[in-house]
């Protein structure tokens, strides 16, 4: 056993667990953080993805000791005293989630990519979130998603977050 | 569609969904995040071996691992006759293998699980799992269809004394529906002015992928046993579950919690959720199985492959005159639930929109040592329009026609409906001039021919290729007669009921569990308007048979167009009984009762009651008429008349390099008529998330085995989805002639996409290298294929690439045509 110490979505905890135990199984079977899903068993699919330290990982790929002495976010620390993440909310306006398996991955990819790139062009978001499999999207509103939120955190931005996407075709 | 002004009813507003509130922040509850107190984990040991005697199970250490409860073979478990059911006997001689649920003696593909270990955690359950030694004695495995059915050819069921699971036989001619195709290919034969074609296509064989793995938890605590489970299938699951193992029905509650995709990967009855049921009952314990990804694209159904020999004849003015269609199915080594129907499924869908005058549907259903083939997204219809689109360009080209121009001449204009088809069946409306019209518009389908001119002329390195795809499909299965006379092991029905709250709000039970769908939004719509209450006061409760205790589920795009109609029908029969209460509350006669926007209002006066009004008075019950109980409660059971029949028209600019093979798609425009559009945010995500999977089919995914019958790419690395960067945007959009079998004129979406998209991009790769001799490429049209095609089109050698050495880069079915150098993504 190797004892972890991290704080997840602002919480302190202090656990002993298996050396081999990855972050993901730690979120989910010992903390209850079941927002946190596993699509894959080759680091491929990105649902897992969370942030360490502030950069996004995928979790399945990280071991649980080593995330000691970290900060972990994960979708369900996103939103802050009620108010939902620019990012949560542009998902919800552009319906860029069907299932929703991939939403929790996409959606922490997604801010740790506009962190890099606050104004990403199409391709640029395609590229950034390419280590996250959508299934049920075929990924145009995902992107329309992340576009719609760079906007939305544009200092001085007053996109309205009411009114439903355009549904018009095209790009 | 154009943005417009929003509408005033809630049919067409483009809401934002519900159900998104609890995704977006992870306060999800998919099966795998259900862990009862004291819950034990099943992990399941598998067959690395295609085809072979299991001459020794050991299981000595792994009970003597840390953690282990136990571990099963079927023997151990007293299941050796159980059988899993398939519902769908297409022909009354079919042939039918036990499916067990572990296998005894023999097994049959690579992937079957051959015993169990529980133990207290998953990981322990898996790492006992490498200590179960199981010797095989490897017998021949079947892999070729073709081969399955020639004489002497190794059985996968000897007992059944062939590899043929059934032929099945559509004749127009002896229908009385159409012609005799014999006779029209006889009459080309000898008519110097007609012309018979004859092409054969592969459909690979693809994985359905669903993001969320499958997972079950039972937990036989309690007077019932709950069965918690990944499926789309929550009430066929129950009874399939009774059938299997005998639980009464009603000891079983089963629960489709949040359901991470299906695409009819998620339809089946599971071997691992028998497995469960019995292990909860003998250790008294909750038993939960998850699978891992790599063995769910090993053991979880595949769907497709098939291959496909098509004789099509024709006038030489263009005009059809007859289609013989001839199938091989893989089944793989057993029956799925409705494995054997899914081909059938496409029988009715290969005439398409066109007027054959006669048509002939012939399949055989073949037994391999694969894993076992079932539904995946559009079952039958993707694999039939794909056949016949293909089949109109390689006409067109015979013919020297442009290929719209040859379509055109031969479906059905839009003043001929109602039409009856060749297979007798009755497309109730549709106009397919006008999503054509508004397609080529949009594509500026004659600039584009323009620049491929252009460049064939110059001979660019890079060329340009114009895919078409007018395709039609059939919805909302289905009329229960219709299945019964198919054979189908179920009626076509769905069910509602909606209880008036106290309180005034609305909770709306559906039959039709959603995994994706945004159903609680639609239906909320759909509520909305008929009861003209708040959107925002409908709860669509859905998913457990404890709570929507009748139901047939969601697959073949039904859940709108039946599902959505069984709501509506239970509105109707709320308000019928809300007027009788208002008029007795209102001293009025019923007739004189009107309904508008949730009011009863008497004629002519400004006396009235809201309908919440009325239910609260329903649930006071202090004053209601003698001739009724006191409540508004309804349900009501849809079964419809007719299926509908969503159709569009879909063009693909492809680009293809001709020096490296790499295909691009440039641009893809879609103008889908799928009636009346209850929520076009939702409409428009179904067909990209449609398109994406029937794109993936034409360039990027193929479930390869090796000689030995092993896939050979089974995990992420290496069966590749595509991510966002292998896609570009869609240019979607759609127009509407209203579906006349059912009340809201709706005709269904989900599958729309991926039946439409697949031959568009391949007809777009050969269009774009026709001019160089190339007449096929086998999808997935990777660069290597098509680069292989252009070589030999061109009489260059090339070499083979055997097809075990596979892995990224290999060149087989999964490589990644815009990464050809095979990184891994
Ligand atoms: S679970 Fe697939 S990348 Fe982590
Ligand atoms: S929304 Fe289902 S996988 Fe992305």
């Amino acid at each position: 056993m190797a004892q972890v110490r991290v704080t997840v979505d602002g919480v302190n905890y202090a656990d002993d667990v298996e050396p081999r135990m990855l972050l993901v199984q730690y979120l989910r079977e010992r903390l209850g953080k079941t927002g946190t899903v596993v699509g894959c068993d080759t680091s491929n699919c990105g649902a897992c993805t969370v942030h360490l330290n502030g950069q996004s990982v995928k979790s399945c790929s990280v071991l649980a000791v080593q995330a000691d002495g970290a900060e972990v976010l994960t979708i369900e620390g996103l939103a802050r005293d009620g108010e939902l993440h620019p990012v949560q909310k542009a998902f919800n306006e552009c319906h860029g989630l069907q299932c929703g398996y991939c939403t929790p991955g996409m959606i922490m990819a997604a801010v740790d990519l506009l962190g890099d790139n606050p104004d990403p062009d199409e391709t640029e978001v395609r590229e950034g979130i390419e280590g996250n499999l959508c299934r049920c999207t075929g990924y145009q509103n995902i992107v329309r998603s992340v576009q719609r939120a760079a906007q939305m955190m544009k200092p001085g931005a007053s996109v309205p977050t009411e009114s439903p996407a355009p549904v018009a075709g095209g790009n | 569609m154009t943005t417009t002004a929003e509408p005033t009813t809630e049919l067409g507003k483009a809401r934002t969904r519900k159900e998104d509130a609890r995704l977006i922040t992870g306060r999800t509850r998919y099966t795998d995040a259900i862990t009862p107190h004291g819950t034990l984990h099943m992990f399941v040991v598998r067959s690395p071996i295609a085809h072979a005697t299991i001459t020794s199970v050991d299981k000595s250490a792994a009970e003597a691992a840390p953690g282990v409860l136990g571990v099963f073979t079927a023997a151990d478990l007293g299941v050796e006759a159980v059988g899993l059911p398939c519902a769908w006997p297409i022909t009354p001689d079919m042939k039918s293998p036990q499916r067990p649920l572990l296998a005894t003696g023999t097994v049959h593909f690579a992937g079957e699980g051959v015993a169990v270990v529980v133990a207290r955690t998953p990981a322990e359950a898996r790492d006992a799992a490498d200590l179960v030694e199981i010797d095989y004695d490897p017998l021949e495995p079947v892999l070729d269809m073709e081969a399955a059915l020639a004489d002497g050819a190794t059985l996968v069921h000897p007992d059944l004394g062939t590899n043929e699971n059934a032929t099945w036989v559509f004749d127009s001619g002896a229908a009385g529906t159409g012609g005799s195709v014999d006779e029209a290919i006889a009459a080309a034969e000898a008519d110097p002015d007609s012309i018979v074609l004859k092409r054969r296509f592969r459909q690979q064989r693809l994985i359905p992928a669903f993001m969320e793995p499958r997972s079950c938890v039972v937990d036989p605590t309690g007077e019932q046993i709950t069965v918690w489970a990944a499926t789309q299938v929550p009430h066929i699951l129950r009874t399939m579950t009774t059938v299997t193992l005998g639980v009464p029905e009603a000891k079983l509650r089963v629960i489709a919690p949040d359901v991470g995709g299906g695409f009819g990967g998620k339809i089946g009855v599971l071997p691992e959720e028998m497995l469960c049921v019995a292990l909860a009952q003998r250790l008294n314990k909750p038993v939960k199985w998850t699978e891992t990804r790599s063995e769910s694209l090993l053991a979880a159904h595949h769907g497709r492959d098939q291959i496909q020999d098509i004789t099509i004849t024709a006038k030489k003015d263009g005009t059809v005159t007859g289609l013989d269609v001839h199938l091989l199915a893989d089944m793989g080594a057993y029956l799925g639930l409705v494995g054997p129907g899914v081909p059938i499924l496409g029988a009715f869908m290969f005439n398409a929109i066109y007027k054959f005058p006669a048509l002939k549907f012939t399949c055989t259903n073949v037994f391999t040592t694969k894993t076992l083939t079932d539904a995946y997204r559009g079952a039958g219809r993707p694999e039939a329009t794909f056949a016949i689109e293909r089949i109109m360009d390689e006409l067109a080209v015979e013919l020297g026609r442009d290929p719209m121009d040859l379509r055109k001449q031969n479906w059905i204009a839009h003043e001929e409906f109602p039409f009856t088809t060749v297979v007798g069946l009755t497309y109730d409306t549709g106009n397919y001039e006008q999503a054509t019209e508004q397609a080529m518009a949009t594509f500026d389908y004659a600039g584009l021919r323009r620049e491929q001119e252009e460049r064939r002329a110059r001979g660019d390195k890079v060329q340009l290729g114009i895919g078409i795809s007018t395709f039609t499909e059939m919805c909302g299965l289905a009329p229960s007669r219709v299945l019964g006379s198919l054979a189908y092991g179920a009626g076509g029905w769905e069910a509602a009921s909606i209880r008036m709250l106290a309180t005034g709000k609305v909770e709306v039970v559906t039959g039709s569990s959603a995994h994706g769908q945004g159903h609680e939004t639609a239906f909320s719509q759909i509520v909305a308007d008929q009861l003209g209450v708040p959107f925002e006061d409908v709860e669509i409760l859905h998913g457990d048979t404890q709570i929507s205790p009748k139901g047939l589920d969601t697959y073949g795009s039904r859940s709108l167009a039946v599902g959505g109609i069984a709501i509506v029908k239970a509105a109707d029969k709320v308000i019928a009984k809300a007027k009788k209460l208002a008029a007795h509350l209102l001293e009025a006669s019923e007739d004189d009762i009107e309904f508008n926007a949730g009011q009863f209002t008497v004629r002519g006066t400004d006396k009235g009651k809201a309908i919440q009004e009325l239910a609260f008075a329903a649930f006071m019950a202090h004053d209601y008429p003698e001739d009724m109980e006191p409540s508004l409660d309804a349900e009501a059971v849809y079964d419809p008349e007719n299926f509908s029949f969503p159709h569009g028209t879909h063009l693909a600019a492809m680009e293809v390099d001709t020096e490296t093979g790499k295909v691009a798609l440039r641009r893809y425009v879609c103008v889908d008529d799928i009636g009346n559009v209850v929520n076009p945010l939702i409409a428009e995500g179904q067909v990209h998330g449609g398109l994406a999977q029937g794109i993936a089919q034409a360039l990027f995914e193929e479930a390869n085995y090796d000689d030995q019958g092993t896939l050979v790419n089974g995990t992420f690395v290496d069966y590749t989805l595509p991510s966002a960067a292998d896609l570009p945007s869609f240019e979607s959009s759609t127009v509407s002639t209203p579906s006349t079998s059912n009340p809201l004129g709706v005709k269904g979406v989900g599958e729309a996409g991926t039946i439409a998209s697949t031959p568009a991009i391949v007809n777009g790769v050969i269009d774009a290298l026709r001019h160089l001799g190339v007449t096929e490429v086998e999808m997935p049209t990777t660069s290597q294929r098509v680069w292989r095609a252009i070589q030999e089109a061109q009489g260059r050698s090339t070499q083979e690439t055997p097809v075990d050495t596979h892995s990224p880069g290999a060149g087989l079915g999964s490589i990644d045509p815009n990464n050809p150098q095979g990184e891994v993504q």
